[in-house]
């Protein structure tokens, strides 16, 4: 198990020890196949981290290895041993709901940087869990929402068969309104499509939506491409970040996509993110980076007016959201996810690097369906 | 359901299963003449198309690609016999479990740490991109179909090999008594490096071959090898006949189990759970035909022995 302890922007000259150290516990995943998320994550957050320039707060980063066991013991470990004051990092639905419930019952502070269940989002909301990225829902709604206004009445529908891909589907009908040419659930970690693309072909179908985060995507895109079937695809921008667009190429040019980030957002603080971040790293940042990025500064626009110990003073600091967004406009729900725009991408090519283009608004000030059902 | 999406979707089940046999035949090729079970042989098929791609990647050839996995699952394939497995070969299986699952890390960590995190790009030929129109008026991908002519000859030269030839008679031999075959002056070392080597190509080839088509990321080739595993049980453990028949056996059920048994729910359930439910089943469709055949016969398909 590795350990890395950062004590963010050391300075040799600095006599003193501040008075209250901050202890933030980041769990991510950085080996296997899902490591290039966490990956992201950790630099945009470290990043955020490092421009703050405090020497006051220390990161321990562990990877989870993304399995739900793992992710349970170190943070009983962070929690119980390292007593960290927040903790952050987690990529994958699954092993949230393994964590956060038991992080946020025992006191500590959970800003989570990606995975964003219904149930936490719902009936399971707790005043200490913040998530600075989305509800999972949304970005299926963005589609859903943009294959309506581009006219599309007769979509094929496709996700994994777990409880993200169900809801990913929910989410896209809930916007969409128009008929089913099919709805298919794929295995999770399939990665032939070759029996679902004859499907679509014999279909009749209008557009596809697909969510298939990662590898799945990848390989979708290329055999669709090769298919020759010709129909408009949408799908939540999971299968087009920075990361797995070039392993992609050129078949997923044209594709529209939903993000609620992109590198041309205009404001100030994301020109900076993206080039302070292409300039440290060497590649161009991911919206998985941009959340990091965006967790980083909500905990240090929140330790500015209060400190983690006086737990009430942090959560209404947290809640206030009072940081410069990569978004923009930044601002929780009641249920303490974000209420934001959900963009419509496309994806293009510059050079010789494939990125995304924001082409308009999906969803405009969009908050998630569950809020109501959250009690706090 | 027209008779054209059945006829695309075995063909999508035969291309599926003759990538299975490549991964399948070296498998079972390893575990029948050396008694060794060889979890690292998913790492292989990674290597291989690992190779492929950052070959293409920088020559721009395809087939220079190729001929890169196979060099490089080959080299990787007989140092690992040379360096770790001839140290296990009489070592209880579940040390050569824990030895080989170690490899599994140990390549996927190097694989990593060489080329990173994110999935490398590896296209198919410009030659053979696109759709053919086949009799009928299927429209069916050529990359596809140029697949299953590959695996079809490699089945083909690999029955050969086994049975037409000298090297052949030794590996049979030595499936059946490797001290007897030593007795008779065969260099019984050479020839499990030679095997294993050559298991390692044939998944290396596989991995490039479907890695065109798919994502070529680090954690590639555990999925596969556990349907090859299916797949030599299946068939039998050591024999390469048997590793064919079980390879399209698995590649078929599992396509036409995942098209057919939604549309089979959907005559009495509505859509979306006819749907939940069908896929559900068809993802353990090759474990049931597995415990069927294991009931039927105990030693799969071709096993020999009792």
């Amino acid at each position: 198990m590795r350990t890395f302890l950062m004590a963010v922007a050391t300075s040799a000259l600095c006599a003193t020890a501040a008075a209250a150290e901050v202890k933030i516990g980041m769990i991510t995943t950085l080996s296997g196949g899902g490591a290039g998320l966490g990956i992201d994550v950790r630099d945009g957050f470290m990043l955020a981290m490092e421009q703050s320039g405090r020497d006051d707060i220390t990161v321990v980063i562990e990877d989870d290895q993304r399995k739900p066991d793992i992710a349970v013991q170190l943070s009983d470990k962070m929690i119980q041993s390292e007593r960290v004051d927040i903790m952050t990092g987690i990529i994958w639905s699954n092993l949230a709901m393994a964590v956060v419930p038991a992080a946020t019952a025992q006191g500590v502070f959970y800003l989570s940087p990606n995975a964003g269940p219904s149930a936490l989002a719902g009936k399971g909301c707790h005043p200490n869990y913040f998530n600075v990225a989305w509800q999972n829902d949304n970005l299926h709604e963005a589609a859903g929402s943009y294959a309506k206004g581009a006219g599309y009445t007769n979509s094929f529908i496709l996700a994994p068969n777990y409880p993200a891909g169900v809801d990913a589907l929910t989410g896209y009908k809930r916007f969409y309104g128009g008929d089913l040419a099919g709805e298919v659930f794929t295995k999770l970690g399939q990665t032939d499509y070759a029996a679902e693309i004859a499907q679509i072909r014999a279909s009749g179908a209008d557009s596809v939506f697909f969510f298939l985060p990662g590898g799945m995507g990848i390989s979708f895109l290329k055999q669709y491409a090769d298919s020759g079937i010709d129909l408009p695809v949408v799908g939540p921008a999971f299968s087009f970040d920075q990361g797995i667009l070039q392993a992609v190429g050129g078949a997923a040019l044209g594709v529209v996509n939903t993000s609620q980030w992109n590198k041309d957002i205009d404001n100030p603080t994301n020109a900076a993110f993206v080039e302070t971040f292409e300039a440290k790293y060497g590649r161009l940042p991911s919206l998985y980076a941009s959340q990091g990025f965006d967790t980083a500064n909500l905990i240090l626009s929140a330790l500015e007016t209060a400190d983690p110990s006086d737990a009430d003073a942090f959560r209404d600091a947290l809640r206030a959201a009072n940081f410069d967004s990569t978004r923009g406009d930044f601002a929780f729900g009641p249920n303490h996810h974000p209420i934001q725009t959900i963009y419509a991408r496309e994806v293009i090519q510059e050079g010789d690097i494939f990125t995304n283009k924001i082409i308009g608004t999906a969803l405009e000030n969009h908050a998630d369906a569950y809020a109501a059902e959250c009690k706090m | 359901m027209s008779t054209i999406l059945v006829i695309e979707q075995i063909l999508n089940g035969l291309q599926f299963g003759v990538m299975l046999f490549l991964m399948a035949a070296g498998l079972t090729l390893i575990f029948g003449v050396m008694g060794l079970i060889n979890l690292a042989h998913g790492s292989l098929y990674m290597v291989g198309a690992f190779a492929a791609a950052a070959v293409a990647g920088a020559t721009g050839s395809f087939l220079l690609g190729l001929i890169a996995a196979l060099a490089a699952a080959a080299l990787a394939g007989a140092l690992v016999e040379l360096v770790v497995i001839r140290r296990i070969y009489n070592a209880p299986h579940l040390d050569q479990v824990l030895a080989t699952f170690a490899l599994i890390l140990i390549f996927s960590e190097g694989t990593r740490w060489i080329f990173g995190s994110f999935p490398l790009f590896l296209d198919i030929p410009k030659a053979l991109s696109g759709p053919v129109t086949l009799p009928g008026g299927i429209q069916y991908p050529l990359y596809r179909l140029t697949l299953i002519g590959i695996g079809l000859l490699i089945a083909i030269g690999l029955w050969a090999l086994i049975e037409r030839t000298r090297l052949g008679i030794q590996i049979r031999a030595g499936e059946n008594d490797r001290e007897m075959i030593a007795a008779l002056g065969v260099d019984i070392s050479k020839l499990y490096t030679f095997v294993f080597a050559l298991g390692a190509a044939l998944a290396g080839l596989a991995g490039a071959l479907v890695g065109a088509i798919q994502s070529v990321q680090v954690g590639m080739g555990e999925p596969v090898l556990i349907l090859a595993f299916v797949v030599i049980v299946i068939g039998g453990i050591g024999s390469i006949r048997g590793a064919f028949i079980g390879a399209l056996l698995v590649g078929l059920t599992d396509t036409l189990g995942g098209v057919f048994l939604p549309e089979f729910f959907k005559l009495f359930m509505e859509t979306g759970a006819a749907q939940k439910t069908g896929s559900a089943l068809a993802s353990m469709g090759i474990y049931v035909l597995m415990g069927l055949v294991l009931i039927w016969r105990p030693t799969g398909l071709f096993g020999a022995r009792a």
